[in-house]
C-alpha cells in the first residue's frame, strides 16, 4: 500500500489535519468530541488487532477498557494523581487480566471464543457493580485529571487533546510497524489457516495469547484517558453493550485495515451525535442501518473510499 | 443455616436452570443445525415477557395471554429469520455476531417506545398463587414449582421430538449431514425457519412465565443470554443433553452461591464472589474440557 498515495489517503490526511486544529475553533464542546473520537478510535484499533489481524472476535474488549479506568479512578480515589505511575498501572492491570482471560478463552477457538470473552467480561461487569466502596451502580468520580509532575496541565481540554492526539498518533504509527512486523504476518496467517501454522512449526497458542494482551493493553490505555476525559468511571464502560459497540466501530470503518477502525470510531459518534439530536430514540435508526451496512457493505466505509479510489485511479 | 432455607434454594436453583434451559435449547440447536451464532435470542426473551404482560393486562387472564404471546413471538421470530437472518447462515460468525446485535439494539429502543422505560408486573396467575408445604416449617410457592414442571415438560417434549420424530431426524441429520438431507430433497430453507421459530417459543415462553417473578423492562433478555452462552459453553454447543446438565448446574451454582457464599465468607465479600460463581465454574470446565461436557460429533 506504502508509495501509492491514492486521493483517498490525501483525504485522510487532510481530516487528520483538520482535526488536530479542532481545539484551535476554542469551543470545548468540539475539542472534547475530537478528544473522545481519538480515544476510542485509539481503543477501536485494539480492538482490531484481535479481529482484523489474529482472526479472533472478542465480545468483551469493553472489560480491558474498564480495567483501565477503574485503575485510574481507584488510584485518584485513594489520593494517587500522578500519571507518570496511574497511566502505566491501568496498561498494567488491563494487560494482566487480558493474560488470564485470554489463557482461558484461547484454549478455544471460533464461536466459543465469542461466548467465553463476553461472558468474562459480564463477569468484570457485575464485579464492578458490586464496589461498594467505589459507588457501585453509580460509579467512581474523578475529582481532577491526572497531574504530570506539573508539566501538563490536564484540566485545560485542549491540552488533554493533545496529549491524546500524541499518544494516538505513536499508538497507531507503533501498530502500523507491529502488523507489518513478523509478529504481525504470523498473526495474520493464524487468521488464514491456523492448521498450516502450526504445522509450520509456530505456536499459534502464544502468538494469539500475545496480540490478546497487547490489545488489552491498549485497551487499557484507551480506559485510563477516557477516565480521564469523563472524570466519572462507572460499570457501563465495561456493559456488553460498549464492546457490541466497538465491534461496530471496527467493522463500519474497516476491518483488518489500519485506519478503518478510526473512521469507524469517529463515524460511530459523529452518528450518534446527530441522530441523538433529532430523536432519543436514535438506535431504532443505527440497529437497522448497522444491519444493512453487515448484510451489504463488505469491508465497511474504508473499503467505501478506497476501492472507489482504486477504481478511478 | 436450616434445611427448609437449602430446599428452597435448590428448587429455586432447578427453576432457574428449566428457564435457562429453555434458552439455551434454542440458541445450540440453532447453532449446531445452522452454525448460526443469535445474539437476539434474549430479545425473544424480552418480546415473549412483554407480550405476555400486555396479554394479560387485555384479557384479564394469563392463561389467555400465553398463547397469544407464544404466538406473537413465533410470527416476529418467522418474519426476522425470513427477512434478514437466513441471509447470515453461510456468513462467518463476526457478520453474524454484528447483524444480530444490531437487532438487539433495535429491539431494546422498539421496546422503549412501545412499552416506556418503566418496569411493567405481571401478577402470578390465581389458580397458582399461594404456597405449598414441602415439609414440616417449609414452604414452597406453588408458581415456582408450575412453571420448572413446564420448563421438565417442555424439555421431554423436545426430546421425544428431536429423538423419535420424523422432523427430529431431520433437525440431527441437518446438524451433521447438512449437503446429504439438501440433496435427498428436502426443503432446507423451511428446516431452518422452523428450528429457528422452535428456538424462538421456548425463549419466549421463559421471558413469558419468568414474567410474573420480574420486573419486566427493556435489557431483561441480554443477562439472560449471557448466562446462557455460558451454560452452552460447560455443556457443549450444540448438544441438547449438554444444554441440559449445563443450565442445571449453572442454576443451582449460581442460586446456592448466592446463598451461601455470604453466610461463609460475610456481606462483604460472599455477595460479589457468589455473583462470579457461574463464571469460575465456566473457567474449570474449560481448563477440564475445553469443548464442554458434551460435544457434538459433526459429520
Amino acid at each position: 500500500m506504502a508509495g501509492h498515495l491514492r486521493p483517498a489517503h490525501w483525504l485522510l490526511a487532510a481530516v487528520l489535519l483538520a482535526v488536530l486544529c479542532v481545539p484551535l475553533l476554542g469551543d470545548v464542546f468540539y475539542t472534547r468530541l475530537a478528544t473522545r473520537i481519538l480515544i476510542l478510535g485509539l481503543i477501536a484499533v485494539s480492538l482490531n488487532l484481535l479481529v482484523g489481524y489474529g482472526g479472533m472476535i472478542s465480545f468483551g474488549h469493553a472489560a480491558f477498557v474498564g480495567l483501565g479506568a477503574y485503575t485510574t479512578a481507584i488510584l485518584a480515589f485513594h489520593g494517587v494523581a500522578s500519571g507518570f505511575l496511574v497511566w502505566p498501572a491501568a496498561i498494567a492491570v488491563s494487560a494482566l487480566g487480558a493474560l488470564v482471560i485470554g489463557a482461558i478463552a484461547l484454549r478455544t477457538g471460533g464461536v466459543y471464543f465469542i461466548m467465553i470473552t463476553l461472558a468474562f467480561a459480564q463477569m468484570l461487569y457485575y464485579t464492578s457493580v458490586g464496589l461498594e466502596r467505589y459507588g457501585g451502580d453509580d460509579g467512581v468520580r474523578m475529582a481532577a485529571r491526572n497531574t504530570f509532575a506539573g508539566v501538563l496541565e490536564l484540566g485545560r481540554p485542549s491540552v488533554f487533546f493533545y496529549v491524546v492526539a500524541a499518544i494516538f498518533m505513536a499508538v497507531v504509527f507503533a501498530f502500523s510497524r507491529l502488523v507489518r512486523s513478523r509478529f504481525g504476518r504470523v498473526l495474520r496467517g493464524i487468521k488464514d489457516n491456523e492448521r498450516r501454522m502450526q504445522s509450520l512449526g509456530y505456536d499459534t497458542y502464544r502468538y494469539k495469547l500475545a496480540a490478546f494482551v497487547i490489545a488489552g493493553a491498549l485497551a487499557g490505555l484507551g480506559g485510563a484517558l477516557n477516565a480521564n476525559l469523563v472524570q466519572l468511571v462507572s460499570p457501563s464502560m465495561i456493559h456488553w453493550i460498549m464492546s457490541g459497540d466497538l465491534l461496530i466501530m471496527v467493522i463500519l470503518g474497516g476491518v483488518g485495515t489500519l485506519f478503518g477502525p478510526v473512521i469507524g470510531a469517529a463515524a460511530f459518534i459523529l452518528l450518534e451525535e446527530v441522530l441523538a439530536g433529532y430523536t432519543k430514540h436514535w438506535m431504532i435508526v443505527l440497529g437497522p442501518l448497522m444491519l444493512l451496512v453487515v448484510l451489504f457493505q463488505k469491508g465497511g466505509i474504508h473499503a467505501l473510499l478506497f476501492r472507489r479510489g482504486a477504481a478511478h485511479g | 443455616m436450616s434445611l427448609a432455607l437449602l430446599v428452597e434454594q435448590l428448587l429455586n436453583g432447578i427453576q432457574l436452570g428449566m428457564m435457562l434451559f429453555l434458552m439455551a435449547a434454542g440458541l445450540t440447536l440453532v447453532f449446531g443445525v445452522m452454525n448460526f451464532i443469535n445474539l437476539a435470542h434474549g430479545s425473544f426473551y424480552m418480546v415473549g415477557a412483554f407480550l405476555a404482560a400486555t396479554f394479560t393486562a387485555w384479557t384479564g387472564s394469563f392463561y389467555l395471554a400465553v398463547p397469544l404471546a407464544l404466538a406473537g413471538c413465533i410470527v416476529l421470530g418467522a418474519l426476522v429469520e425470513i427477512a434478514a437472518l437466513r441471509r447470515l447462515y453461510d456468513r462467518d460468525h463476526l457478520d453474524q455476531v454484528l447483524a444480530t446485535f444490531s437487532l438487539i439494539l433495535f429491539f431494546n429502543e422498539l421496546a422503549t417506545i412501545l412499552w416506556g422505560t418503566e418496569p411493567q408486573y405481571m401478577p402470578i396467575p390465581a389458580l397458582l398463587s399461594g404456597s405449598i408445604p414441602l415439609f414440616e416449617g417449609a414452604q414452597y410457592p406453588v408458581y415456582r414449582l408450575a412453571i420448572t414442571g413446564a420448563g421438565i415438560a417442555i424439555g421431554l417434549l423436545l426430546y421425544v421430538l428431536v429423538v423419535h420424530s420424523r422432523v427430529g431426524m431431520l433437525i440431527r441429520a441437518g446438524a451433521t449431514h447438512r449437503e446429504t438431507v439438501q440433496s435427498l430433497g428436502v426443503d432446507i430453507k423451511l428446516l431452518f425457519t422452523v428450528i429457528f421459530g422452535l428456538g424462538v417459543a421456548f425463549a419466549g415462553f421463559a421471558g413469558m412465565v419468568t414474567g410474573p417473578l420480574l420486573a419486566v423492562q427493556v435489557g431483561i433478555g441480554e443477562p439472560m443470554l449471557i448466562v446462557a452462552f455460558v451454560v452452552i459453553v460447560i455443556g457443549g454447543i450444540g448438544s441438547i443433553r449438554g444444554a441440559l446438565v449445563g443450565s442445571l448446574l449453572v442454576g443451582l451454582v449460581d442460586t446456592v452461591g448466592r446463598f451461601i457464599l455470604p453466610l461463609w465468607l460475610g456481606y462483604r465479600f460472599g455477595p460479589a464472589l457468589a455473583s462470579m460463581a457461574i463464571y469460575v465454574l465456566m473457567a474449570v470446565v474449560l481448563v477440564w474440557r475445553p469443548q464442554g461436557l458434551f460435544r457434538l460429533a459433526r459429520g
